[in-house]
């Protein structure tokens, strides 16, 4: 390798360069000017796009490591850039999502001197980040970012943030060439399988009777889906989704019996308490899937497949632990396991979900009552897209009735903001999704609240010419603090009630089109307009105020106890 | 509830990488659960270049062994390790300021000092100090022993502690170098049977 000299800020890019980063999303300010001045030499091979709050970026950077399948790069600058910031980064850190932030820092001599936009970042977002690390000399930074980008994608994926003071980002120094990173000794992306608990679960699975699987974002993280298929079509399981495992499994596929959880369907949560075994594939047993633990499928034989060794016993205890990637064990327990037909194990499911579909999904999705409610207007997206949309939701009733409802046909197909639960998650990562995967559909399904809580993100659009699909379902409330306090606090509306810009004169002082339905006659049309139009469109659907989402599972409550009504 | 709920001390020993801002990554585990670090030290280990942190907890095996496990997470630490007090050899080193005037003028004191097996390590005109080394009951009870002889300042050190079972590091890390580890690398000792569900 010939020896060049090159400034950090250079090196830093060369670095994203290498690990095939091609879009970059980021605000610049004083700390991070020498990265931004070097960018202006590489604007032909990094895209970088100006979002327009720092939070935004990082949201973008999580859709578009969530569609792509690949590391979400976020620029910013020291204090405040970096600040706004951490709620991004929790939310990577909780979803496993692939990260690499990059912020500026004041000059390594006035560390610790209460500089001008001086924040201590390395602190502040050590328990939100998998690794991070603070470069003050330029000759650290190859091996620091090859390092970071190997431990944001690799074993357990999560956010790593990288400061860099800015004589660091000045500094030059003599670049040997980029390395990528593939060993820490001290870290250990893949647990080592062994064949002792792969033969304790097939033999569990091979005896059981009713089985159950219930599956996560592992599946996808560990672009596992085809053996995740062969593996319950094998012995004809059910499975059932979290939040995050939704698109892994065609929404239509005949063993997929739905979603778990607090919102999720009626068969899946009774039946977890009536399984003989239930296998977890790349799940946490979040408290919004189990319920209450104590009333948690205690009849059942657990079986937990994770890459990830704390995961196994935390919150529920497994009877066999099945460490490691699910795309190396899926097919050893696939070898081993019979076939099996459980056409009467599965109709128990059927039996369920016809009532629920009487109780539930029916008068949500094809209503008789006036008015709209949100179940109808994912209904009329589905039959247009047919499943190949990509759907970003953010936050609440909005974001349930969406996962519950929209019909997903590939992977990678849902974003949504599962362990945080961060409001404002929504806009920002479509457009980020939508740079993941340009040749895809994204639709944006957001709330009146959580909309108005990044809304500028829209001047991203604007710039950007990027064609995301924003579908507000406006109730006029925060409708899920709503639903609790209707439901547990005896109506007592305590500051739920939200007013709302006029969204369609908005988006159009962003030069965005837009429509606003409020009567079902002009539903279908408008849907229709909004998903042929060309660009970005904001529909604004005016739905029930105070409708709720059903089943439920009271917070407190067991599975088996979940609410239809 | 079986012992797996009862709260007892344990010791963990974590072998890391010699990393800025890693003893805040290991400290801030035990804080977020609201669990209070008895006692802490850092210290270099049998391997060079490879620290040693000797971290005293009281809680249940449940609770200790999922600590372990986040701490083991972390991306330099090498490995971490939990003990009861029967499965290692501690010890905490103590020290004792005392007015030169009192003590030298009172037999008792020095019987009780030899009782303890404390050795003085500075004599000064004015002050002298002692040092004993030991478990915390014993360094305790020779604090109480000096308190009514004007007894000036008592410091503690935390405790440092030798694994019986150990074999030591060197021969792990080897394994830890390599790409495709052995099984000792990662074990799952830790997978018990299901039992009572475990809130924290």
């Amino acid at each position: 390798m010939e020896q060049k000299q090159l400034s950090g800020s250079q090196a830093v890019l060369e670095a994203c360069i290498a690990e095939g980063v091609d879009t970059i999303f980021g605000y610049p300010g004083g700390a991070i000017m020498p990265i931004y001045d070097a960018l202006y030499d590489y604007k032909e091979k990094l895209n970088h796009i100006l979002v327009r709050h720092e939070q935004g970026g990082i949201h973008a950077g999580q859709g578009y490591a969530r569609t792509s399948g690949t590391v979400g790069v976020v620029f910013a600058t020291s204090g405040p850039g970096a600040t706004n910031l951490v709620t991004g980064l929790a939310d990577a850190m909780i979803d496993s999502t692939p990260l690499v932030c990059i912020t500026g820092q004041v000059f390594a001599h006035l560390l610790g001197t209460d500089a001008f936009q001086e924040t201590d970042v390395i602190n502040i977002t050590m328990p939100v980040t998998k690794w991070n690390y603070q470069i003050t000399d330029a000759e650290e930074i190859p091996a620091v970012l090859a390092k970071a980008f190997y431990l944001a994608r690799s074993g357990r994926p999560g956010p790593v943030l990288i400061d860099i003071s800015k004589n660091a980002q000045i500094q030059k120094f003599d670049y040997l060439g980029y390395t990528t990173c593939n060993h820490i000794r001290s870290y250990r992306p893949k647990p080592v399988i062994r064949k002792n608990y792969i033969d304790e679960a097939v033999e569990l699975i091979n005896n059981a009777k009713k089985p159950l699987v219930i599956f996560g974002q592992g599946v996808i993280l560990g672009k596992a889906e085809k053996e995740f298929k062969k593996f319950i079509e094998k012995s004809g399981m059910p499975a059932a989704w979290t939040i995050l495992g939704l698109s892994a499994l065609s929404t239509d596929h005949p063993q997929n019996v739905g979603m778990l959880g607090m919102h999720g369907n009626y068969g899946p949560n009774v039946l977890t308490n009536e399984c003989d075994v239930l296998i977890a594939v790349g799940m946490r047993f979040d408290d919004r899937v189990t319920g209450r633990l104590d009333k948690y499928a205690k009849q059942a034989k657990i079986i937990h497949l994770d890459i990830d060794p704390s995961e196994i016993d935390k919150n529920v205890k497994a009877d066999v632990g099945v460490w490691g990637d699910c795309k190396e064990t899926l097919p050893l327990l696939t070898l081993g396991i019979e076939q099996k037909d459980r056409s009467e194990w599965l109709a128990v499911f059927a039996k369920y979900a016809k009532e629920e579909y009487e109780q539930c999904i029916e008068p949500e999705m094809y209503p008789s009552k006036e008015e709209m409610t949100m179940a109808e207007v994912i209904r009329n997206v589905n039959e247009i897209t047919e499943g190949n949309a990509i759907m970003v939701t953010d936050v609440g009733q909005h974001q349930m009735v969406t996962c519950r409802y929209a019909k997903f046909n590939q992977s990678r197909s849902n974003v949504t903001s599962g362990g945080l639960g961060t409001m404002g998650f929504g806009l920002p990562a479509a457009i980020g999704a939508k740079f993941g995967a340009q040749d895809r559909t994204v639709v944006a399904v957001i709330g009146d609240g959580g909309f108005q809580m990044t809304l500028q993100e829209l001047g991203t659009i604007m710039q950007t010419g990027i064609d995301v699909k924003i579908l507000i379902l406006n109730n006029q409330f925060l409708g899920m603090v709503r639903q609790w306090q209707e439901l547990f606090n005896d109506k007592r509306y305590s500051f739920v009630d939200i007013a709302s810009p006029n969204y369609v004169m908005l988006a159009k002082s962003y030069g965005i089109e837009g429509a606003k339905v409020e009567h079902r006659k002009d539903l279908v049309d408008a849907v229709k307009t909004m998903l042929a139009h060309k660009g970005s469109y904001l529909l604004e659907v005016m739905v029930g105020k105070e409708n709720n989402v059903f089943p439920m599972v009271p917070q407190g409550c067991s599975v088996s106890e979940i609410r239809l009504k | 509830m079986s012992n797996n709920t009862e709260k007892q001390e344990y010791t963990i020993t974590v072998y890391t990488e010699n990393q800025v801002g890693l003893l805040n990554r290991i400290a801030i585990i035990f804080s977020r659960r609201k669990i209070n670090v008895e006692s802490l030290n850092t210290s270099p280990s049998e391997v060079q270049g490879i620290h040693r942190f000797t971290i005293v907890v009281m809680e249940s095996r449940d609770v200790v062994l999922k600590v372990v496990r986040q701490i083991e997470k972390q991306v330099e630490v090498l490995k971490a390790y939990f003990n009861t007090n029967d499965e290692i050899v501690w010890q905490e080193l103590a020290l004792y300021k005392v007015l030169s005037e009192e003590i030298t003028e009172k037999v008792k004191v020095e019987r009780l000092l030899r009782e303890f097996g404390a050795r003085a390590v500075a004599i000064r005109k004015d002050f002298i100090v002692f040092e004993t080394t030991g478990h915390r009951e014993e360094t305790n009870k020779l604090m109480q022993a000096l308190e009514p002889f004007g007894l000036v300042e008592f410091v503690r050190s935390a405790r440092v502690a030798i694994i019986k079972e150990s074999a030591g590091f060197h021969e792990k890390l080897k394994d830890f170098e390599e790409r495709e580890p052995g099984e000792e690398v990662i074990e799952n000792e830790y997978l018990g049977k299901r039992e009572a569900v475990f809130t924290m």
